[in-house]
């Protein structure tokens, strides 16, 4: 009995070379145990060493392997061929994001989002070292933790379709990203990050779809944090109408 | 470099299951509007008179108002799932320092609805 | 609509679904179901609604149960519009008719409750 092949319909694009990208089909063996990156490889180290695609720890905690697998942003060391298999499993890039080369996309504009809410600590005052270390108790650590999980995987941007309509939209990732900086019992820049957050294209944009959440490998959440950023941003313009002499 | 733009398209939310039912329930904000106009209709004929309103009553009960009434029915009963099983996501309830489980908060919710409900229908109905 | 705007509409919003998702389905009931099929003749009877709805605090509650589902409606149905059609949230023409019908529906209202 000949082997068991499961088809893979990769997007390839070239620039240079493809005017658009176009599908390429590839049979590669099927094992129970094989994820799509696993078929990825074997087309790369067997068949055709030209597919370009980032992966690397393969295990879904490094957030590099995104990708739609038959119209689903998944990362594709999850997604086991089993789940598809006898049918043709379609491998695109992450939709949303402009396509670079095959299966790679431009993170640019998610990296500027990232670094524009500051995800690091901010102090009014650092603390000297002498003063030993910033301490946290286990119920504050509750409170961001789940947002800490964010592995930057851009899943949930590949689910919004706010952000496919408007691409200023700062996104899931981010705002959860500044969610958890904000709830950081250690931190003291909630105000620096409103900028972003309340601002023009931050929170306002998202109209609570939810698939960022559906979608996200780690369980972020990210869908809770911007309805959190919606309500303590609307609470703060609140204070600001009816206390403008207030301290914000 | 050139990198290639897939442009936004318009059938986004015939995609998936996921998007066609959020559509669905953006969508029953119209039906809910639509029958606070008719509450407030209602209001104005019984302002002008016995007349007025009783003519209404009848307006309501044609069938083709019966029939949009029961689809405002259906548009609003998914609203108000939709609307308590989000609640937890805008409102994280904390108590002391643990945290309300989500689906403690969405139970509330429906507990409240039953109750605001059955004493609107015993004011209406029974007072 | 001035992104400084934007809390307070939604702010609306969300009043308004929370009013709508508890008050409406058993309105619903009461006036599209159980009215047409005649098992609540007395209830709706003129004299009855006339007496039930005079009283200041029902016209209170009928005031706000009309006007937040509207500006409920008005915040949605703009983002359901920029979403659909592709449209700018901020493309002033959608927001003015969205939240303009709904002040003038609010205004409808407060004139019809308060000549009862």
């Amino acid at each position: 009995m000949p082997a068991p092949t499961i088809t893979l319909e990769v997007l390839r694009y070239r620039p240079g070379q493809d005017q658009a990208p176009v599908f390429q089909a590839y049979r590669v063996p099927y094992r129970d145990d094989w994820v799509v990156l696993d078929a990825l490889n074997y087309i790369k180290d067997e068949m055709d060493g030209t597919v370009s695609y980032r992966w690397s720890c393969r295990m879904g905690v490094c957030g590099s392997c995104g990708m739609m697998i038959n119209g689903v942003p998944k990362l594709s060391c999850a997604a086991f061929l089993r789940d598809y298999y006898p049918a043709t499993v379609r491998v695109e890039p992450l939709a949303h994001f402009p396509i670079e080369r095959d299966l790679v996309i431009v993170l640019d504009d998610f990296m500027q989002k990232l670094s524009a809410v500051k995800p690091w600590i901010i102090r009014k005052d650092e603390r000297p070292v002498a003063e030993r270390e910033y301490r946290q108790t286990p119920a504050e650590l509750d409170r961001y933790k789940q947002f800490s999980m964010c592995i930057n995987c851009l899943l949930c941007y590949a689910a919004c379709p706010v952000y496919e309509l408007e691409p200023r939209f700062v996104g899931p990732a981010a705002i959860a990203l500044a969610a958890r900086y904000n709830m950081d019992s250690r931190d003291e820049g909630r105000q620096q990050r409103q900028e972003i957050v309340a601002g023009p294209d931050g929170v306002w944009d998202c109209t609570l779809v939810g698939e960022c959440t559906t979608v996200c490998p780690t369980d972020v959440d990210p869908a809770g944090a911007i309805q959190q950023g919606k309500l303590s941003s609307a609470v703060d313009w609140v204070k600001s109408v009816m206390l403008p002499w207030g301290k914000r | 470099m050139s990198p290639f733009h897939r442009p936004p398209r318009f059938n986004w939310w015939l995609e998936n299951r996921a998007y066609a039912l959020f559509v669905v329930r953006e969508l029953t904000s119209v039906f809910i509007a639509a029958y606070v106009v008719l509450v407030l209709l209602l209001l104005r004929n019984l302002a002008l008179g016995r007349e007025a309103y009783e003519a209404y009553l009848r307006v309501l009960a044609t069938p083709g108002m019966v029939v949009l009434q029961i689809v405002a029915f259906a548009a609003a009963l998914y609203h108000s799932i939709t609307w308590f099983a989000l609640s937890p996501k805008a409102m994280v309830v904390r108590l002391g320092e643990k945290r309300v489980p989500p689906r403690v908060v969405v139970g509330a919710n429906y507990v409240a609805w039953i109750v605001v409900s059955a004493i609107i229908a015993w004011i209406v109905l029974g007072a | 609509m001035p992104k400084s705007t934007e809390p307070f509409w939604w702010l609306l919003f969300a009043a308004g679904g929370t009013v709508a998702a508890f008050l409406v389905p058993v309105h619903i009931i009461l006036s599209g179901i159980a009215l047409p099929a005649g098992w609540a003749r007395e209830a709706f009877a003129y004299d009855h609604i006339l007496a039930l709805v005079s009283h200041p605090l029902s016209r209170i509650y009928l005031f706000v149960l009309i006007s937040l589902s509207l500006f409920h409606w008005a915040h949605r149905f703009r983002y359901t519009l920029a979403e659909g059609l592709h449209l700018k949230t901020a493309w002033l023409p959608v927001p003015i008719a969205c939240y303009g019908s709904a002040i003038v529906g609010t205004i409808l209202a407060a004139i019809v409750l308060a000549k009862l």
